[in-house]
């Protein structure tokens, strides 16, 4: 194998380990209240402009960065599901689709009136320059961002599986019903949802903010990145979300290399129409 | 009786609009909410009466435009044929798209329609035969009245008028056929209606079709009225949006329901465009975002449901989860 067709693998699992950090949150919300997130793409594009507002006038890097804008993503999170989400999920699907649609034009466009349209950009050794690796180069920011993504991700996966707030979560997604009963109030647990999801997106925008383009329309993009992540993983599987969202990111990085950068997108989005054609399951889903 | 009344009012506002207030902005104005109406009516045949929350419309929109505008920059045709052409396109494509995605329900099937209108922007847009980036243009300078390219928007708007008459009247007649019985019957409940031997995935089918075809013609229009084409006018999802929210908010599956919401909306968007110039752009959607998040948590069946009295928040909780 040639030496850059490794770079180009190495580069595409690191920018997929925080695909699989923001698709995780899409598929928890959606796993435990089987509600779509249209807005998920516009949550990821808010955490970018969390970290460039804080460098811009702050002067802070990722350190101060990151932590901020999953605490404020975080908090959205939870405003929208007490606002808008705990009541469309009653309501019919229509509403539903067009609650979440809705609020992603209104992030979008709200920040495209308050930034304008251009193009923003962190500085280039906001986190250090590039170092090489066995002969491989790569961009510190990019392994941060791709190591602090892979620790998350498992970490919320352990949170799920291994506590007594992931049963009580898990217990929700089950049957709200049963889970009042049992004195677990549903409310709670899906807002905890709601913040985890968001504040996971949040933490993901900061961390590609250091070397992806910043502008309003990324969200678009990023939605239905997370959307081939989570219906390729399986919905609801954290850990079908971090292999869907790793594989995702080395096709894009190698189609990007092998046919051409425009052509990237494109084949994601088929494959994503593939995949919901033949096995609308997922790969590890369990329907 | 009263219906009928009501009927022949609005039909006589809209005949006499452009000639009591006829300032070219104005008549523009008309034409412009009548040519998004057609779109929005037309999105309501699968949106609302089918209960499937199509995202991607815009690739039927831009079939029409596109064959409209390529039947003249391509073959020197009037941009005329663009209407049949559009529709031949729509219809296979819808059947392309539809014969999977349909299967899936809910929010699938809404995923996989912005994926596919994506996709075809993405191709488009790399297309040099179709202009790429740049778009296709129609005649500068008329060569007959069959390029339809007219200075004023008069013309424009009663053909508007009479086209989205057509449309009401086939989406009239559908739900009073034996198909939109069927698709008031998948929307409640596709799985009782499946086992009372309704053909859902048949219907379901023929209704994208149909709203495909007709979505078509408003996007051939379209192109002809603006003399050009490009991916993000004919190909932007934004146009897939503005066509869904309009129904939404007027009442998404009544049929008067698409007039209403771009009555309101179009205007709106004239109005704050002129006002404030380039920045309204994004001051525009805003508002748009603002308007469907309060109509999605207060009034999920839209403006109209309000008269109507028809379809309460979680009344038709039809439709949605797992395939």
């Amino acid at each position: 194998m040639s030496f850059v067709l490794v770079q180009v693998i190495v580069g595409g699992l690191l920018l997929g380990a925080v695909y699989a950090l923001f698709s995780s949150g899409l598929t928890l919300v959606w796993g435990m209240m089987n509600i779509v997130n249209f807005a998920h793409g516009d949550f990821v594009m808010l955490g970018m402009y969390v970290a460039y507002v804080v460098y811009t006038l702050m002067g802070g890097g990722p350190l101060l960065g990151a932590p901020l804008a999953t605490l404020v993503l975080a908090t959205l999170g939870v405003v929208v599901y007490f606002a808008l989400i705990r009541d469309i999920m009653k309501g019919p699907m229509l509403a539903q689709i067009l609650g979440t649609f809705g609020l992603a034009l209104l992030l979008r466009y709200s920040v495209f009136w308050w930034f304008g349209a251009n193009f923003l950009s962190m500085p280039q050794n906001i986190v250090g320059g590039t170092f090489a690796v066995a002969g491989l180069r790569i961009e510190a920011s990019r392994l941060l961002a791709g190591v602090v993504a892979l620790l998350v991700t498992l970490g919320l996966h352990l949170l799920l599986t291994r506590t007594s707030l992931g049963s009580r979560m898990l217990a929700v997604a089950e049957d709200a019903t049963a889970a009042q009963l049992m004195g677990i109030r549903p409310d709670t647990m899906q807002a905890i949802a709601w913040a985890i999801a968001a504040g996971a997106t949040g933490l993901a925008g900061a961390l590609i903010a250091n070397f992806f383009y910043i502008v309003p329309t990324v969200g678009e993009t990023l939605g239905i990145v997370a959307f081939v992540t989570v219906s390729l993983g399986g919905f609801g599987s954290v850990p079908g979300a971090l292999v869907a969202g790793l594989l995702i990111g080395v096709i894009e990085s190698l189609s990007g290399y092998l046919i051409g950068a425009i052509y990237k997108d494109i084949i994601v989005y088929v494959l994503f129409l593939f995949f919901l054609w033949f096995r609308p399951q997922g790969l590890m889903g369990k329907m | 009786m009263r219906r009928l009344v009501w009927l022949s009012v609005v039909a006589a506002i809209a005949i006499a609009y452009p000639l009591l207030l006829s300032s070219p902005f104005q008549q523009r104005l008309g034409a412009l909410v009548l040519l998004y109406a057609i779109a929005a009516s037309a999105w309501n045949i699968v949106g609302g009466y089918a209960g499937q929350v199509s995202v991607g419309h815009v690739v039927f929109f831009g079939c029409g435009a596109y064959a409209a505008m390529g039947s003249y920059a391509k073959f020197g045709l009037s941009p005329l044929f663009g209407i049949p052409g559009g529709i031949v396109l729509a219809v296979a494509l819808a059947a392309i798209i539809g014969v999977p995605t349909l299967r899936l329900s809910g929010h699938y099937f809404s995923m996989a329609t912005i994926a596919v209108a994506e996709t075809m922007r993405l191709i488009v847009t790399n297309t040099e035969w179709l202009g790429a980036a740049v778009g296709l243009s129609g005649p500068t300078v008329p060569r007959n009245v069959f390029d339809l390219s007219f200075l004023s928007s008069l013309p424009y708007y009663y053909l508007f008028l009479a086209v989205l008459a057509i449309t009401l009247l086939v989406t009239w007649w559908m739900t009073n056929s034996r198909m939109g019985f069927y698709l008031r019957a998948i929307k409640d409940s596709e799985r009782a209606a499946r086992s009372l031997g309704a053909p859902a995935s048949r219907t379901k089918l023929y209704a994208y079709m149909l709203s495909a075809a007709l979505t078509s013609v408003a996007g051939a229009l379209y192109a002809m009225m603006f003399g050009f084409v490009d991916p993000e006018s004919g190909l932007g999802i934004l146009i897939s949006v503005k066509i869904l929210i309009m129904a939404a908010l007027g009442g998404a599956g009544l049929l008067f329901g698409p007039l209403v919401g771009a009555a309101i909306l179009v205007p709106l968007e004239e109005i704050s465009n002129s006002w404030l110039g380039g920045k309204g752009a994004g001051l525009t959607f805003v508002v748009y975002g603002a308007i469907i998040v309060v109509i999605a948590r207060f009034q999920p069946g839209g403006l109209l449901s309000l008269f109507t009295g028809r379809r309460k928040p979680g009344a038709d909780k039809g439709a949605g989860h797992a395939p």
